[in-house]
């Protein structure tokens, strides 16, 4: 057993945890959003859908879970990526340039890694820990977003995962050796696009949310 | 190019042979012709220096001509400066203005210590090669030209791999001090000629685990590297690497 140690305590075997959490990530958000798609059928059908949902059971909690421990590996990793990484370079630059490969969204990862953190807990206590005995769902969330504090942050923090999906997508491919000269483009592509939906999609949330109730 | 003269001023990390700490000294740098090399600069900065009495700036320096891959500094907070595609030797005075502040400073990694001023010790790079960057071959007479077949891009892709002279950029220029692009270049280059094979998953295993326990930092894809890269040796070497190392330690019997 001792290979299976050396080798997923490696730096690229970081990586590749990284990688596989952070795209599960990626399906979770795209089920996510999908689902908040239905407050634009209006109040019953959002209602309807998160009936449904619930109606799965025990497929939820396995789910739920799944990502619970996806968070804890892509957490705990990026704790020590993040550490090692600094203490990679003890003693800095006294100036230091932009060679032309970083972008703002991949230097800010940890960044924006742990301002998601914090809208995670925030969106958990608020929504799905809150008393939902009298109200219904649609109605607990149409009441934080009614508050224009709390509307404000969420958008913001979609802007942020946006950011945070924009590396991220791609990243997660480079550090499996998916590169290919065909697929890369596509990969890349798409990845923007991507985070470009996650940003839009989730961000205007709030809004209709507001424009209906 | 015209040739002109132009002043400088130089913030040149200075620290002494066996010291752990240095700092920043401004020296003037007069009179540079435009058609003078980075390095040749600083030999004119050093002439000037011994005769105030002043310790000269050391610095490492071999071919001056792009291919040894021993000078390189950073210089404005570029490795080997700003100029693409380009090692420190190769860098010309016509890429600065007249009047301009330069930094000099070594390159920064935690596997790279400095040795004096800009003199930095790169042997984590040599423990790396000698974990796995080499092939066993059986000594005897040369194989029959054309006996292991190879296509032309193939060998042009293990070319780019090759190219790599190991002057450490892509560490000095990585914000995680990683040395992913150096490691990749040398497990490409190897793995996908037919004679790199039969210890490809062996190698790729044993130059990783090198490379962390030299003290390297984790990539992520920052692409700094490959901007930086005086040999433009791009990051496809790098996922070459993780997917060497996916199959070296999930399917291959190397342990």
């Amino acid at each position: 057993m001792n290979w299976l140690v050396r080798t997923f305590s490696c730096s690229v075997a970081k990586k590749q945890f990284m990688a596989v959490t952070g795209l599960a990530f990626c399906l979770f958000l795209t089920s996510h959003l999908i689902g908040n798609l239905f407050v634009y059928g209006g109040k019953d059908a959002f209602n309807a859908y998160v009936e449904h949902l619930h109606a799965l059971g025990v497929l939820i909690h396995i789910a739920e879970a799944g990502l619970i421990v996806f968070a804890l590996i892509h957490i705990g990793t990026a704790l020590i990526l993040y550490f090692q990484n600094l203490a990679a370079r003890p003693v800095r630059y006294k100036k230091k340039s932009n060679a032309g490969g970083r972008t703002l969204a991949s230097a800010t990862m940890p960044y924006t890694g742990l301002f998601i953190l914090v809208f995670i807990v925030v969106h958990l206590v608020s929504m799905k820990f809150a008393d939902h005995s009298t109200l219904s769902t649609f109605d607990v969330t149409a009441g934080v977003f009614a508050k224009p504090a709390y509307l404000a942050f969420y958008i913001v923090s979609m802007v942020v995962v946006a950011f945070h999906v924009n590396h991220g997508f791609w990243s997660a491919f480079q550090s499996f050796g998916a590169s290919h000269p065909k697929y890369m483009p596509i990969v890349r592509g798409f990845g923007i696009l991507f985070s470009l939906i996650v940003g839009a999609g989730f961000g205007l949330i709030p809004i209709a949310f507001n424009m209906i109730s | 190019m015209e040739e002109k003269f132009i002043n400088l001023t130089l913030k040149v990390w200075r620290q002494k042979l066996g010291e752990k700490k240095g700092k920043i000294e401004t020296y003037q740098a007069k009179n540079i012709s435009t058609d003078a090399s980075f390095l040749e600069m600083l030999d004119i900065v050093n002439d000037d220096l011994t005769i105030k009495g002043i310790e000269p700036i050391a610095f490492d320096h071999d071919c001056r001509e792009g291919i040894c891959g021993m000078c390189g500094q950073v210089v404005n907070g570029y490795a080997h400066g700003e100029e693409k595609g380009t090692t420190l030797c190769q860098l010309h005075m016509r890429r600065f203005k007249d009047g301009d502040t330069v930094f000099v400073e070594p390159f920064r990694a935690k596997a790279f210590k400095v040795v004096k001023d800009l003199v930095v010790d790169r042997s984590a790079f040599d423990k790396i090669i000698q974990a796995g960057g080499y092939i066993t071959a059986k000594a005897g007479g040369a194989p029959d030209a054309n006996n292991l077949p190879v296509t032309y891009e193939t060998c042009e892709l293990a070319m780019n791999g090759a190219e790599c002279i190991g002057c450490g950029a892509c560490v000095a220029a990585c914000p995680n001090a990683s040395a992913m692009l150096f490691v990749g270049a040398k497990i490409s280059h190897l793995a996908l000629l037919p004679q790199g094979r039969p210890e490809a998953a062996k190698r790729a295993l044993a130059m990783v685990r090198t490379m962390d326990s030299c003290g390297f930092g984790n990539c992520s894809n920052e692409r700094e590297c490959e901007a930086s890269c005086p040999k433009n040796i791009e990051i496809t070497n790098i996922a070459r690497l993780n997917r060497e190392f996916l199959s070296a330690g999930v399917c291959s019997t190397a342990m």
